[in-house]
This record gives structure tokens, C-alpha cells and sequence, in this order.
């Protein structure tokens, strides 16, 4: 039974790494805007493709 | 008119780029309509720029180019000290600004703010933050310079707002993140203490002679102390700010219900090697920060405590030595001699030097026909030039001036009383001592026989009628109440204004701009038919006109088409008169277009007088147009409360509204202090509290010395004056929804508070007992809490439903 005194402390230890994390991120701000990086991350980087497009048939 | 535009939408094209119905003589460009120059402009500048997924990603996403597009003056950022509000971080190579971009709306504005360096590559990076409607813009110092970017965005049709009030209040970060950390702490500790407890609930006997018993236990103190420490400190706060006030709060049984949870946990802990009531501590202190954190709604975009600042403007044109220099608004002094183009502010009394003036003071009076000025006359702040640049000198001080002298009035001195509900007061000063007394006498009770039993019954009847559940009932009820009339149309600075306003007895309108619709006026012709020939004439000059008069004729014609004048010549005040097709037409007042007798028998409207080559012809009457479904809202109140029409305007709408009001209760002619001094006089006769519904800055003092504030707004992105509640004009007819919804939601709040009291006595009667286990509160509390909490935002949703708050806007027409 004794190994449960580890193993709790231990776990105890990774939850508040975890807290930490938590802390660090409202610090950062993450949690201010919640739409926005949501919209963002489905944008098309149209350009480089249309970039592309365009010089090739200079070549 | 919004009849004649709505038809026109469904046969005409709408323009590509904002969706706004497209003119006869409308421009193509790449096969697409366009409405104006300016949408055309905007779509060149994207499509050239491999911009074109922005309409892609929405359909017509664009902000209108055509009207109300105010020419917007940028040069004021050259200067440093202006630039410098605006710049958060500067080196030798960068800089950083960040703007309030109120049309900021779809993620096709997303799109297009984030790749603007593709327009401008001098524009390193560009941030939006939707929910705050701000953009954060990082550029090279070098290539362009503060103003350039401004210019940019503002061109793509994103116009940054630029008021003193934004610039001076330096961002505040929200205190949502200072809940999200508490409740993140409350939940960690919550969550391990209610694992390390589960020996306990589970009634495991073979841990009781190990050492881990105690391990968990100690575990369970300490993982309760950043949650009394840290989570639950602003209970503590709240209960020793009421207690020095000599007043009682909701906070303080809670904070006595902790205290007592906490200390007789620790010596259970310590003493006893007992479980305590920490994971019932931890959780109720989760619970109570979560009801916090959803009454708190606040709206990132609206603003419910703007002053004057916010409409005047962050810059004026001086004129020093012959120069013209653009200097803070702050910075002006009496005897500036300041430049006022058209369209732009006065912002301080002055005296007209030169120019020909002609003052809007829709602003100050609600009056919206412009008044002629002559070199000399003052003109008070507030008002807005329309036509030529004038010039003049300043009289008195900004903060001194006519209008803004109102903010000087007491009724803005006092601190605003925070958002909580004095029911809840109320309650409370009941509640504590009677469940002191209880413990009391449960102690007492048992310290004849037994002294360890009695300090159990004492703390346990503590503990358990710790009403988490009373506190949760009122946020969870009006959090879920101003959700649901945000998303109907009426946006309220707290929880709080929900409780006045069931407390009102009258109600003062406001006439220009919230009886009536600034955009809709109601125009009719008489006098001789004109043949469409005429019409074109009238439509042609009215076109060159910038009288709000002629251009609402302009309108009323949209559909004809115009021709080309000659010999045009605007005469102030009086009209405009011009050669169209070689026939003489005037247009303007009675007085210029001849047909003086005409203008007795129709008092109450404005008159636009047509002659043609020096035949008088008829007029068109614009009367203004009460907002829809104004009469039957009136007709619903009146049965209730006292009602007031308070107008800056004169009193030609008097035989209007005598119809509907009692004419001993329609005030005209009344200046923005006459309003606050009328509604001071109206508190002070106790007839009750006083709910106050206006529009413009010129209601403000009235706004704020009101109970309730209420603002209609056509536009929720614009100003609205300080207040408690902003209501779309869309919504104006469900203002006695509102306030019969308000009723409502103070019903379920006392339903709730008597069913956590049954809860609270349930609890009591094992408590006085003196042997209630830790696991009775663990169980008890929880399910308390999630009752009132699914009560009450069940009941505040079918109450919406009944007063018909859920529904969508009706197609805009």
C-alpha cells in the first residue's frame, strides 16, 4: 500500500503542471478572444498558389 | 421610402461588394454591380491584390460605401502626441497600434484585416480580435507612417474609432481572466479533493487504521487552502466591505458558512483524523465563481458609459500664424482660432469668424433642420457644420461649454452602486441571524449533555444552510434573462438594471430619434400633379442640394432619373434654385418658391415648395414618421405607469401626439438640462422611479439621472450616450415585453430562493442533530444547487417564450 503515497504525490504533482499551463495561457490571453483563431486556421493560403500560378506561364 | 427600396432590392441587382440595392445607372466592373464609386474602389483594390476570398468567404460582406461615409480626418495622427495614445509598442523599426474597428463582423473582415500586407507590405502583421472588434496592426516605421496605415484600413471600409473616450481609457484587460484563473484553481482543488475523499463516500473501513487516511486528509487541507486563500477571497471581500458599511449582503453567510466549513474541516483533519468538508468547500466555492462569472455578460462592443468625449472630436484644425495645424482636442484654449469643415464637430462655444454656417443641432435639440449662422453669432458645441468650411474663435472651454456643462451636474458625480439586487439584500438580512440563532440554540441545546456534540450541531447547521443555492438562484436566473433580451435585441449594462426596472412608475420619452424614426419620414405631394418630366427637374436639383430636406425629396424620387443643371445656386436657408432642360425650377421654402398661403394649413410638417419657371406647383410634406407599433405600445404602458413626452423640438407635433398622451404630459422646447432638471423633479415627488427612453447625447443628463436608461439605437455599433440598457430600434415595440419580462424574472428568482429554503431546512433538520456526516453536505449542497440552477434558467426561458422575447429579427425592410 505504501507505493500509493508515490504514485498520488506524483499524480498530484503532474495535475498542478497542468494548473500551471492553465495559469499561463489566461495569463497569456488566450482565453480573450475565442472566435477569431478559430476562423483564422480555416483561411486558404490562396497566394502562393495564385503566385505560382502567374509565373508559369512566364516560363 | 423603405417600401420603395425593399421592391427595388428584389427586381434591381445588389451591389457585389456590401448587398445594398444597386441605382438605374449603376456601375459593372468584371460582370458585378456595384452601388457606388467607393464599393467598386474597394473591390479593385482587393481583386488586384489576390484579395477576391473575401467575397468568397461571405456573400456581400462589405460595409456600405454610399452614404453616411463621413470624410474622416487623419492628419491629426502625424502628430506625435496624438500618435502616441494610439501606439502600444515602438523601436527603431516598428511600431504597434491597435484600433476599435466597430464593422468588424464576418470572417471575411477577419480575412481581409489579417492580409493587408498584401495591399500594403510595409504591414508586418495584422491581428483581429473578433470578439473585442479590435485590430492590432505591427508596421514598418520607415515605409509608412501611422496615418498611412489608418488611411489604408479605413479605406477597405473599415473606419477604426478614434474617440477621445477610447483613447484616454487605456485597455483594461477583462476581469473575465482573473475569474477564469479562480475557477481553474477551485476546479483543480475540487477535483482532487473529491477523489481523494471517495474512500470516504464509499465507507472503506480498511483505510481507517492506515496512514493514508491521514495523507489524504492532510492532502485535502492543503489542496483547500488556495481555494479560501485565493478563489474564494472576494466572498470575504464582499462580507467585510457590507459589515464596515454597517449593511448586510448575500456574501455574508456565505463567507460565515466557509469559514466555519473551513475551520471544523481542519480540525477534523488535524484533531480527529476525520474527512472534514473540504470537497464541499471546494465546490461550492466552483459553483457560486461559475454563477459569478455567467451573471457578469458584459458586451465587448457596446459601451454603456460614453460621455460627450466619445462623439467630439480627438482633433481640430487651428489656425496659428496663417497656418493650419491639426492639434488635440485637449490642447485647444479660449481665443483658438479653429477651422470646421463640413460634416465635422464644434467642439467648444464659439464665435463665427467667417464663413457661411449652417449649424446641424440634431445632436444637442433632436432638431435636425439646420440653423443659418452669421459672422459673429455663437455657436454652442455640439453642433455640426453642414456646407463650406467656416472658421471661428474659440469662447469658452471644452469641458465649460454649453453642452458639455452637463456632465458637470451632480447626476453624474455620484459612483455608480454596483450590479447587485438588493432582493437578495433583503433576504439576507433575515437570513443571518435567524440561521445564528438556530445554531445557537441547536448548541445550547446539546452543551447540556454533550459539549463535543454541541460544536457539531453548531458548525453543522453553519455549514449546511451556507445558501450557495440562494446565491446561485438570482445569477443564474437574470445571467440566462439578459442573454436571452441580448439575443432578442436589448442589451443591459448588469444584472441589476433587471431589478429597477420592475420598479418603475413612469416612463419619459424622448421624441426625436425614439418616438420617431430618423430615417423613415413620411413624405406626401400636394398641390398640382407634376408630370414625370417635372419630376426629373425636382429629382436633378434636389440631387445637388445637402439640405437634409431636399435630400429626403431626393430620395422620395430615387426613381427617376436626373439631368444635368445649370446656373445652380444655393441660397442659405432658403432653397436652391437652378436650369434644368431650360426651365427655371426652385426648390426650397414657401417664402422662395412664392406660395406663401400654403404653408398655414399644414403646420406640423416640414414643407419643400416647388415653383417652376415661377408658377408655384405644390409641395412635399415630410412629416416625421413615428416608429412602428408606437401606438399600440403606448396604448399597453398607459394602463400601467405615467407617461411623459419630452422633446427638444417645437411643439409643431403637438396635435400628433395629443392623441396618444395627455397634452398636460408632452413637453417641448426642452433643452438637454431642462430634461435631467424635469426628471430630478419627478424622483423628488415620490411618484416612484423613473425610466427614461432616449436616443441622443442630448438626452444624456436625463439618462443618467433616471433610474433606467434606455437607449434606442438604429445601429448598435454607433454611440449610444451613458445608460443602463441599449434596445435596437427594431425592438421598440417590445419595450413593455421588457419590462413585463423583468417582472417575471423577479418571480422565479423568489420561486427559487423558497425552494433552496425548503432545501436549507432539510438540511437544518439533520444538522441540529449533531451527527449529520460530511457526506450528507457533500450530496445535500451539489443537489441544491444544480435544482435552482436547472429551475431557474428553465423557467426564465418558458417565461421568454411567453412574453415572446425568442424570436428572429423580421427581414430588415
Amino acid at each position: 500500500m505504501s507505493v500509493l503515497f508515490v504514485l498520488i504525490s506524483a499524480c498530484l504533482l503532474m495535475a498542478l503542471v497542468f494548473l500551471l499551463a492553465f495559469v499561463w495561457s489566461v495569463k497569456q490571453g488566450q482565453y480573450d478572444d475565442d472566435y477569431t483563431p478559430a476562423v483564422r486556421i480555416l483561411f486558404d493560403d490562396t497566394t502562393r498558389s495564385d503566385s505560382s500560378n502567374k509565373t508559369n506561364p512566364e516560363q | 421610402m423603405s417600401t420603395a427600396t425593399y421592391s427595388l432590392a428584389g427586381s434591381q441587382a445588389v451591389c457585389y461588394h456590401c448587398g445594398e440595392p444597386c441605382e438605374a445607372d449603376s456601375l459593372v466592373y468584371d460582370d458585378k454591380p456595384f452601388c457606388c464609386a467607393g464599393c467598386k474602389t474597394v473591390y479593385e483594390l482587393l481583386a488586384g491584390n489576390d484579395l477576391s476570398c473575401y467575397y468568397d468567404l461571405n456573400a456581400k460582406p462589405g460595409t456600405a460605401q454610399k452614404a453616411g461615409r463621413s470624410r474622416v480626418r487623419y492628419d491629426w495622427l502625424d502628430d506625435r502626441q496624438a500618435a502616441s495614445k494610439l501606439i502600444q509598442y515602438t523601436d527603431d523599426e516598428i511600431a504597434i497600434a491597435s484600433f476599435k474597428i466597430p464593422t468588424i463582423h464576418c470572417s471575411s473582415c477577419i480575412y481581409l484585416l489579417e492580409n493587408v500586407y498584401r495591399i500594403q507590405p510595409a504591414i508586418v502583421r495584422s491581428q483581429v480580435d473578433f470578439v473585442h472588434k479590435t485590430l492590432r496592426l505591427t508596421f514598418r516605421k520607415k515605409d509608412i507612417s501611422l496615418r498611412q496605415a489608418v488611411e489604408l484600413i479605413a479605406s477597405l471600409g473599415y473606419e477604426p474609432q478614434l474617440t477621445l473616450n477610447d483613447l484616454e481609457a487605456k485597455t483594461t484587460s477583462s476581469s473575465n481572466r482573473s475569474y477564469y484563473l479562480k475557477i481553474g484553481v477551485a476546479f483543480f482543488a475540487f477535483g482532487n479533493i473529491m477523489l481523494l475523499s471517495f474512500p470516504e463516500y464509499l465507507g472503506i473501513d480498511a483505510l481507517s487504521e492506515t496512514p493514508l487516511r491521514r495523507f489524504f486528509g492532510y492532502l485535502n487541507f492543503l489542496l483547500s487552502l488556495p481555494v479560501i486563500l485565493y478563489s474564494a477571497r472576494e466572498f470575504f471581500q464582499s462580507a467585510y466591505g457590507a459589515l464596515r458599511q454597517r449593511s448586510t449582503n448575500m456574501d455574508i453567510p456565505i463567507a460565515l458558512g466557509m469559514i466555519v466549513m473551513f475551520l471544523r474541516s481542519s480540525y477534523d483533519i488535524f484533531m480527529l483524523q476525520g474527512a472534514g468538508y473540504m470537497d464541499t468547500l471546494a465546490s461550492l466555492t466552483l459553483l457560486m465563481l461559475i454563477g459569478r462569472l455567467f451573471q457578469n455578460k458584459t458586451y465587448a462592443t457596446l459601451a454603456f458609459d460614453r460621455d460627450y468625449k466619445s462623439y467630439f472630436p480627438v482633433a481640430v484644425t487651428v489656425s496659428r500664424d496663417g497656418h493650419e495645424a491639426s492639434i488635440p482636442l485637449s490642447g485647444l484654449t479660449i481665443g483658438d482660432e479653429i477651422i470646421v469643415r463640413n460634416e465635422e464637430l464644434i467642439p467648444a462655444d464659439s464665435i463665427l469668424l467667417a464663413g457661411e454656417a449652417m449649424i446641424d443641432y440634431s445632436f444637442v435639440t433632436g432638431e435636425s433642420v439646420p440653423v443659418p449662422k452669421k459672422a459673429g453669432d455663437m455657436i454652442y458645441a455640439g453642433g455640426k457644420q453642414t456646407g463650406s468650411t467656416i472658421s471661428m474663435t474659440v469662447a469658452k472651454d471644452v469641458s465649460h461649454s454649453y453642452l458639455t456643462q452637463l456632465w458637470n451636474d451632480d447626476a453624474f458625480k455620484g459612483a455608480e452602486e454596483p450590479g447587485t439586487i438588493s432582493l437578495a439584500n433583503q433576504v439576507s438580512r433575515y437570513f443571518t441571524p435567524a440561521v445564528l440563532l438556530i445554531a445557537i440554540a441547536a448548541g445550547a441545546y446539546w452543551a447540556r449533555t454533550d459539549m463535543h456534540r454541541a460544536m457539531n450541531a453548531f458548525t453543522a447547521v453553519l455549514i449546511i444552510t451556507c445558501p450557495c443555492a440562494l446565491a446561485l438562484s438570482a445569477p443564474f436566473t437574470l445571467g440566462n434573462a439578459i442573454r436571452i433580451l441580448a439575443k432578442y435585441g436589448v442589451y443591459l449594462k448588469n444584472t441589476a438594471v433587471i431589478e429597477k426596472i420592475t420598479t418603475i412608475r413612469s416612463i419619459i420619452f424622448d421624441k426625436t430619434g425614439t418616438l420617431t424614426d430618423k430615417n423613415g419620414r413620411h413624405i406626401s405631394y400636394a398641390g398640382d400633379k407634376l408630370s414625370f418630366e417635372e419630376q426629373i427637374y425636382v429629382a436633378s436639383l434636389t440631387y445637388h442640394s445637402s439640405h437634409p430636406l431636399s435630400r429626403k425629396v431626393y430620395q422620395y424620387l430615387s426613381e427617376v432619373p436626373t439631368m444635368l443643371v445649370s446656373d445652380f445656386r444655393e441660397v442659405q436657408g432658403q432653397g436652391v434654385e437652378g436650369l434644368v432642360e431650360k426651365h427655371m425650377v426652385r426648390v426650397g421654402s414657401a417664402t422662395f418658391a412664392g406660395g406663401q398661403a400654403a404653408d398655414t394649413d399644414r403646420p406640423q410638417a416640414s414643407g419643400v415648395h416647388i415653383s417652376i419657371d415661377g408658377i408655384y406647383r405644390g409641395r412635399y410634406d415630410i412629416r416625421n414618421e413615428y416608429r412602428t407599433g408606437l401606438n399600440g405600445l403606448i396604448q399597453t404602458l398607459r394602463s400601467h405607469f405615467d407617461l411623459y413626452v419630452l422633446s427638444g423640438d417645437n411643439d409643431r407635433e403637438k396635435e400628433n401626439l395629443r392623441q396618444i398622451i395627455p397634452a398636460d404630459h408632452l413637453m417641448f422646447d426642452q433643452q438637454p438640462a431642462d430634461k435631467l432638471r424635469f426628471i430630478k423633479q419627478l424622483q423628488e415627488q415620490h411618484t416612484g422611479k423613473v425610466m427614461m427612453i432616449g436616443d441622443g447625447l442630448n438626452d444624456a443628463g436625463a439618462l443618467r439621472q433616471s433610474d433606467v436608461g434606455l437607449v434606442v439605437s438604429d445601429d448598435t455599433n454607433n454611440f449610444s450616450p451613458a445608460c443602463d440598457a441599449i434596445i435596437d430600434a427594431r425592438r421598440f415595440e417590445g419595450i413593455d415585453h421588457l419590462i413585463s419580462y423583468a417582472g417575471d424574472a423577479m418571480h422565479i428568482i423568489k420561486a427559487s430562493y423558497g425552494i433552496s429554503l425548503l432545501y436549507n431546512m432539510a438540511g437544518m433538520y439533520l444538522a441540529v442533530q449533531g451527527d449529520m456526516s460530511p457526506l450528507v453536505a457533500a450530496v445535500l449542497m451539489p443537489i441544491s444547487s444544480i435544482t435552482i440552477i436547472s429551475f431557474s434558467t428553465f423557467l426564465s426561458w418558458i417565461a421568454a417564450r411567453r412574453r415572446h422575447l425568442i424570436k428572429p429579427f423580421a427581414a430588415k425592410s
